[in-house]
């Protein structure tokens, strides 16, 4: 009995963050203009694609007859060929991404939610199916499942680092990949040589904090990692900025390296930036796959 | 121990500075705490290494800081202090006696002198000494008691303003007693015999220390006349290097209030002991005198207070008789003039130019007649306080003047002709004076036997003629007589002013007898034999820094001793009021040197400033708590656990960068009526009256704020916020629309705002005056503000009125409108009344009216309760009754549009009248 109320409250503490972040996603989504994108050629679908003279073959009941009666000739009437890809969004939610460096800048896991669920809601709109993976949500579609996404991203994960997660990928599908990939990057590998193996294509985007890419520290410190697991102490911080970018420069080559070997696309984004120009980019990531 | 002027009470303690460098390398190796950083990227950091092992150095300045703050401690431990006392002299025991001369040129030092002895009696109260005070001025035996009960009796010690004599010196010496004791001697520098005297008596009885100042002193000597100009005199006790000094001449002004006339500077020659300076100044403002002083000395003996001897009295003279040119001796008023130049001023002229400048003393020598203006003027002018001066001659001997009646301007009524004696056609001898009797303002003064009369003319006997006679001839016939007339008098000459009729110009009696009727003021002093027997009574004194005090408690003193004494304290300098005059007391009389005072050498003699003992271990620790302080917020800053200090350092510069513009804004210039005035030229604003009664005031500004509101919604006029204007101090001029709610209880403008009204009314504003009563009297005296409608409208220049016809403009500006409701719905309201001519044109609506805007309107509905409106646009005051009471709200609005609107576009929707005319001329 005594357990409800503060259940009650944590719940709706908790709830009330998805519409605000689910309108966030919905206002920056608003930001591209599409319609539902079909496939450009013609096939199964709802929407008229176009009239084409009847050719050998032809089923007599495909015939449109209104169209035909206006001339000569007997003229089919195509439909476009729309069909439904499934995109497996994974969205890191370990400790290392809940880190701002600056009371004015987002944290890594805000702006990463904020982007895969714009993402998902684009994606939705285009007729798309997302699913979560890891998380028990296959791909589905319609404004159900973008609630559903926004309840499930809310989670927090209690690791220091995350690890990409591949259940729940349906081959041949499209996948997400947004952490900030510094952790440990073995998991990583596998998870894309898995994917790479399914025949699942998609997009590593790594998110970033400014101070991650710019190392502004002096001085004697301890460095902490966000779930407190690791420690390291210098005397003279700002000796170790070269050697730390020399390492972060590294850690992208290897994600990159890694992407081109898979077939999947790389991108890094720092949260001083726009969410609407990563949003872009990555439209464009999944659209110009689209297009191939 | 002692460095310089700093002592050490624990000077072993120093020692430990020793053990500072020690200190220093302990300090130096400890590293500063490190800085917890939460840092997602720490996984990459790992297994990365310091390549410097050396732990990081505490800054320099953080060392010197904290070394600073030890020594600090250690100096302040070791008990320093501020010009510490000589331990033996300062341990004496025995009874202790301070002479202060306290004479007038102690004045100048004496605070000094009472912060010594302060600082003396808090040492004799520490070793538990008996202290006894001479004064010398005024002196009194010793009395030894315990310093703490001098110290609360220190403030009743006050310099006198007169210097101890000989006398006081030796008197002094023998009060002494047999007890021996330290002395302590305050001298004001200046010799004076019996010093040695009172110096060896108090030798005998124990050491003795003089205390003396070493700032040279300067006094001033009483001014003298010199010629037309003041002669100062300034001395000094040193000869030393050349010295400019200044002299204030003060004085009272025209009002009465004192004030600082002139000043003067003075130079003292290289060696010289005295300056001294001619000071040329109005006779107008030499008159106003007060007292002269040394800039900057404030002692009794820089002050001179000036008596009548300085004032040169103002005569004018004025002759019957001019047709003699050329021949001066037979001039009647030769005799006078040679007898007054050297004392008085000289005024020529006719009567009526010379009266206004208000004269002491009008001489009129054989004038007869004067005109009935002059009379007036002549006898009013001696009422006041004048004295009037007439001598006979051959045309007041043949006038009828005072001859059956007394004239008022005439002491006596005269015998017609006169008479002559000891001439070729007369018999008896010339006549010769008198003797004067007692009650005769001349007694005392020698009868010479060469003067004699040879004419004169006749007194009439009367009953008065005897109280009025204070001179005459030895037969018994009047020869000068005399009447008060108010506060001034009358006297006549029988003979006249030149040698004519007697040889009594000649004679030295005759300059005597015009100083005793203070015609002429004499410059010396009273001589003894005059001073005899007179009391003085002293108005004001001197006190010893200079300063005159009111003396009316004191007692008179006799005459005499002005010319035999000197002051002291029973005869104190000041102004002192005698029979007939005043006189000035000063300190020092003319010709005084100042001699400075030489001590025998084996005396100490030391200066007033002792500085005094102060222990400085206090302000030390206290200064290495500071620095501590300090230290902490320097760690604390250097392990960046402080503010940022860029956030700091933005907040000082955005702080620098506010602080001139706010100067700025101090600076400017503009008062609040300009800016005002301002505001509303630069938008369309309404005003409305400011009554004084706050809610009427914030009903007007609230209907205003309404109807400004309504303005904007329907019209193209956008007005601004109504502006409450004052009427003392606001610009009216750019208003175009006043509101004036009348109250019973409103103050009345002043006849400057009036002005300003009527200009406004004048140059097409307009002002809507609102009874707020309905208009229950028509406008008629019987309600209140009916009442004070028509007070405060009388100074105002408004036209003719006339109820609103119903083809006024103000029906159809914007609105067509017949009503004119507010909250109330009074019947009329009353604008400037049509021109008598207007006729209706046949087939026109309305009749071509005058081309003005109506600079008043009047009524009583209370327009601006109906207009109210708050922030959010709600009504403020209920209007009517539901929907018809919202009807007529409506119908307010609608009014106050067409108002502004016939303010603004004035009578154009009249000039619609025209239209038909126009069509005709363009042939249409």
């Amino acid at each position: 009995m005594t357990q409800i109320a503060p259940l009650r409250a944590r719940s709706e503490a908790e709830a009330a963050r998805f519409p605000a972040l689910l309108a966030r996603a919905e206002h920056l989504a608003g930001t591209v203009l599409l319609g539902e994108h079909g496939r450009r050629r013609a096939g199964m679908g709802d929407d008229f694609w176009q009239y084409r003279p009847v050719q050998a073959g032809d089923e007599l009941r495909h015939i449109d007859w209104r169209r035909s009666a206006r001339s000569d000739t007997q003229f089919l009437r195509q439909r476009e060929w729309q069909i439904a890809q499934s995109v497996t969004l994974w969205v890191d939610g370990a400790a290392s991404m809940r880190f701002a460096s600056d009371d004015s800048l987002p944290q890594k896991a805000d702006r990463a939610r904020l982007l895969s669920l714009a993402i998902a809601i684009l994606l939705n709109r285009a007729g798309e199916r997302i699913g979560l993976s890891g998380a028990d949500l296959p791909p589905r579609r319609g404004d159900a499942q973008i609630e559903r996404l926004a309840m499930a991203l809310g989670q927090d994960g209690a690791d220091d680092y995350g690890a990409p997660q591949t259940t729940g990928m349906l081959s041949h599908g499209r996948a997400l990949f947004l952490s900030d990939f510094l952790g440990d990057l073995d998991p990583v590998r596998k998870a894309l040589t898995a994917a790479a193996d399914r025949g699942v294509r998609g997009v590593l985007y790594q998110i970033l904090d400014p101070a991650e890419e710019s190392f502004p520290y002096r001085g004697r410190t301890i460095f902490e990692s966000v779930g407190g697991t690791m420690v390291h102490e210098t005397l003279k911080a700002s000796e170790l900025r070269d050697r730390y970018l020399e390492r972060l420069a590294g850690r992208k080559d290897a994600l990159r390296h890694l992407c081109a070997t898979t077939g999947w696309l790389y991108g890094t984004h720092h949260t001083s930036d726009s969410a609407q120009s990563a949003l872009l980019w990555l439209y464009n990531a999944f659209d110009g796959g689209h297009g191939r | 121990m002692t460095i310089g002027p700093i002592g050490f009470a624990a000077p072993w303690l120093l020692v430990a500075l020793a053990a500072l460098p020690i200190l220093w390398l302990i300090l130096r190796a400890v590293p500063p705490a490190p800085i917890r950083r939460r840092f997602p990227g720490v996984a990459l950091l790992l297994g990365l290494r310091d390549d410097d092992s050396v732990s990081d150095r505490t800054p320099w300045w953080l060392l010197l800081l904290r070394m600073l703050a030890v020594a600090a401690v250690i100096i302040g431990l070791a008990g320093p202090i501020l010009n510490p006392q000589d331990q033996a002299q300062a341990n004496r025991t025995g009874p202790m006696l301070i002479v202060l001369d306290s004479s007038w040129a102690s004045a100048r030092d004496w605070p000094a002198q009472e912060d010594l002895l302060e600082s003396l009696l808090a040492e004799a109260g520490r070793n538990a000494r008996p202290v006894g005070i001479l004064q010398l001025s005024d002196p009194e035996a010793p009395v030894f008691q315990s310093a703490e009960t001098w110290r609360t009796r220190l403030t009743g010690l006050a310099p006198a303003a007169w210097a101890p004599q000989p006398d006081d010196y030796e008197n002094a010496a023998t009060l002494l007693g047999e007890e021996n004791f330290e002395t302590r001697w305050f001298s004001d520098g200046l010799a004076r015999e019996g010093r040695q005297t009172l110096l060896d008596a108090l030798q005998d009885r124990g050491p003795v220390t003089v205390h003396e100042s070493a700032v040279p002193i300067y006094a001033l000597t009483p001014a003298v006349v010199e010629d037309d100009a003041l002669r100062l005199t300034a001395t000094r006790a040193n000869p030393g290097p050349a010295r400019n000094i200044t002299v204030e001449a003060h004085g009272r002004d025209p009002s009465g209030a004192q004030r600082l006339l002139a000043t003067q500077d003075m130079t003292f020659e290289a060696g010289a002991k005295e300056a001294t300076t001619l000071l040329s100044l109005p006779a107008e403002l030499r008159a106003r005198l007060t007292r002269f002083e040394i800039a900057g000395q404030s002692h009794a003996g820089a002050v001179t207070l000036t008596d009548d001897s300085l004032k040169r009295r103002e005569v004018a003279l004025i002759a019957g008789r001019e047709d003699r040119e050329g021949l001066e001796l037979l001039s009647p008023l030769h005799y006078l003039e040679q007898a007054l130049e050297p004392t008085a001023d000289l005024l020529d002229g006719s009567l009526s130019d010379v009266l206004p400048a208000n004269p002491d003393v009008v001489v009129l020598a054989d004038v007869a007649t004067l005109s009935g203006a002059e009379q007036a003027d002549l006898l009013d002018w001696t009422d006041r306080g004048g004295m009037l001066l007439r001598f006979a001659g051959p045309r007041l001997a043949a006038s009828d003047v005072s001859r059956s009646d007394e004239d008022p301007l005439m002491p006596v009524r005269l015998r017609a002709g006169g008479r002559s004696v000891g001439g070729a056609m007369s018999w008896g001898e010339p006549k010769e004076l008198a003797p004067f009797p007692e009650s005769s303002p001349f007694f005392g003064l020698g009868v010479p036997s060469d003067v004699t009369v040879t004419a004169q003319v006749m007194a009439q006997p009367d009953p008065t003629l005897a109280d009025r006679v204070i001179a005459q001839l030895s037969d018994g016939t009047p020869l000068v007589t005399r009447k008060r007339i108010g506060q001034g008098q009358v006297v006549l000459f029988h003979v006249t002013a030149n040698a004519e009729w007697s040889t009594l110009p000649l004679s030295g009696l005759f300059v005597q007898m015009l100083e005793r009727l203070a015609i002429s003021s004499s410059l010396a002093l009273p001589d003894l034999a005059e001073l005899e027997g007179t009391t003085w009574q002293p108005v004001q004194v001197l006190s010893g820094s200079g300063v005159l005090e009111d003396a009316s408690t004191l007692p008179g003193v006799d005459g005499t001793r002005f010319v035999e004494d000197v002051p002291g304290p029973d005869f104190r300098p000041g102004l002192y009021d005698g029979p007939d005059r005043r006189l000035a007391l000063n300190v020092l009389p003319s010709g005084t040197t100042l001699t400075p005072v030489s001590w025998p050498a084996n005396l100490p003699v030391l200066g007033l400033d002792r500085p005094p003992e102060a222990a400085l271990g206090g302000w030390f620790l206290a200064g290495a708590l500071l620095i501590l302080m300090a230290d902490i917020l320097a760690s604390l800053g250097l392990s960046g656990r402080l503010l940022p200090a860029r956030a700091t350092m933005s907040a000082l510069v955005l702080a620098l960068l506010l602080t001139p513009h706010m100067a700025d804004a101090q600076d400017s210039t503009m008062t609040e009526a300009d800016e005002k005035a301002l505001m509303a030229a630069s938008e369309v604003v309404l005003g409305h009256v400011i009554t004084g009664d706050r809610s009427l005031d914030n009903a007007a500004q609230a209907g205003l704020r309404g109807l400004g509101e309504t303005l904007f919604f329907r019209t193209s006029v956008e007005p601004a916020d109504p502006v409450g204007v004052n009427l003392e101090t606001d610009e009216l001029s750019v208003y175009p629309f006043l509101y004036w709610p009348i109250s019973p209880d409103q103050p009345i403008p002043s006849e400057e705002a009036y002005v300003k009204l009527n200009d406004y009314l004048r140059t097409g504003g307009m002002i809507l005056f609102d009874t707020r009563d309905a208009n229950v009297a028509g406008f008629g005296a019987s309600s209140p503000a009916g009442r004070k409608l028509q007070r405060l409208a009388r100074p105002l220049d408004i036209p003719p009125l006339e109820p609103i016809p119903e083809d006024h403009v103000l029906t159809r500006t914007f609105y067509l409108l017949q009503d004119f409701p507010g909250r109330h719905t009074g019947r009329s309201v009353w604008v400037e009344s049509a021109p008598a001519d207007a006729e209706q044109v046949e087939g026109m609506p309305f009749r071509n009216l005058n081309d003005n805007v109506t600079p008043v309107v009047i009524g009583g509905n209370d327009w601006a309760s109906a207009w109210a409106m708050d922030e959010r646009g709600n009504p403020l005051f209920p209007v009517g009754r539901g929907f018809a009471g919202e009807r007529q709200r409506e119908l307010a609005y609608r009014f106050g549009v067409n108002l502004v609107m016939h303010v603004l576009t004035g009578n154009y929707k009249s000039d619609q009248v025209h239209v038909p005319a126009l069509l005709d001329r363009l042939g249409q």
